[in-house]
């Protein structure tokens, strides 16, 4: 086991693993930030996704001895009073169903205003991969245009 | 172009890249060794057109995956920079190296070779003159080609895949041997059609 310190949320983080150790696992069963979930551990639903430096990261296959100093953003990392765009959207859209999928569902519409302020209809579907059993689809993108016009009017 | 023409202008490319960029790398372009050099080719082609190379090397804007080479799960795109959309970039997923948890393949700097790069349909003779032509290789001379296939960490992974990819059919230092080889005796090219 190594010990590694990890920036979490902008809160130094300490942890034991592997080092390939997948980052998930770290920060649900040590770290206790449950938010970020366990879907299919191949980085094929996005259940899991975190952010890393702005990026949105598949954490089920991020090895936790990647992350060094770099910053982990989780869903919880968002807000903690859903002050956040995407969490005013979200709810005014009433995007989730029951839920699963949502928090890498966020955790990559915030990668992806990061790198475009207001996308349009291609680039969400280019980036937003994540798959979510509910069908949410067409809410999650109303509530990313939603999330980009605030963010706009809060500039 | 008829074949005598395409031979002729296929040995003036060979020439002129044996004038222009033999610094570093000895080479012969001694009688008969710029048909050895396009025989050792066809055997190189072997390794460029296997899935671990074709995959990463489409003619189109999606990744191909596997040894069946099937387009890229969950519609992953090439993006403006060929490092996937924004939002979704090919470290998303892919890290510095082969993760074991989730069989996700990984080498440093994972990323699709540039749309003017792509192999796939190519023959033996357009897929050599494709790699030194140098719109379509990146500006690179014989010498960096050489350098790029035999010593480049993304192309290192080709022969450690991880588990249920198949490496290329020719061994690694085999491999390096015959580019080594061809590049010697004047990267000669089969004939276009072949």
């Amino acid at each position: 086991m190594t010990e590694f310190v990890l920036n979490v949320n902008g809160t130094p983080r300490v942890a034991e693993a592997t080092p390939d150790t997948p980052l998930l696992w770290v920060l649900r069963e040590q770290l206790g930030l449950k938010g970020t979930k366990f879907g299919c551990g191949v980085a094929a639903c996005g259940a899991c996704t975190v952010n890393i430096d702005g990026v949105a990261v598949r954490s089920c296959s991020f090895p936790v001895s990647a992350a060094g100093n770099r910053a982990i953003t989780t869903v919880e990392g968002l807000s903690p009073d859903r002050s956040h765009v995407l969490q005013r959207a979200w709810i005014a859209e009433q995007v989730p169903q029951c839920g699963y999928c949502q928090s890498g569902m966020l955790m990559s519409a915030n990668a992806l205003l990061r790198a475009i302020a207001s996308p349009s209809d291609a680039e969400i579907e280019a980036a937003i991969t994540n798959i979510c059993r509910c069908g949410t689809y067409t809410r999650v993108r109303k509530a990313i245009h939603r999330a980009a016009q605030l963010m706009k009017e809060s500039q | 172009m008829s074949a005598p023409a395409g031979a002729a202008l296929a040995c003036s490319l060979a020439t002129l890249l044996v004038l222009a960029g033999c610094s570093g790398t000895e080479r012969r372009a001694s009688e008969g060794g710029a048909e050895r050099g396009a025989e050792e080719f066809t055997r190189i082609a072997q390794v460029l057109k296997s899935p671990r190379c074709l995959n990463c090397h489409p003619m189109g804007n999606t990744p191909r995956q596997g040894d069946e080479r099937r387009l890229h799960d969950f519609g992953v795109t090439r993006g403006p920079d060929d490092h996937g959309a924004p939002g979704l970039t090919c470290d998303s997923c892919h890290q510095d190296v082969n993760q074991q948890e989730s069989g996700v393949p990984g080498a440093r700097r994972w990323h699709l070779a540039p749309l003017r790069m792509g192999w796939e349909g190519l023959t033996d003779g357009e897929l050599c003159r494709a790699l030194l032509d140098p719109y379509k290789n990146g500006g690179r001379s014989v010498d960096d080609v050489v350098h790029h296939i035999t010593e480049d960490s993304l192309v290192n992974w080709a022969w450690q895949p991880g588990d249920g990819r198949t490496p290329p059919p020719v061994a690694r230092a085999e491999f390096n041997e015959l580019v080594r080889a061809w590049a010697n005796k004047g990267a000669a090219c089969p004939p276009a059609s072949g």
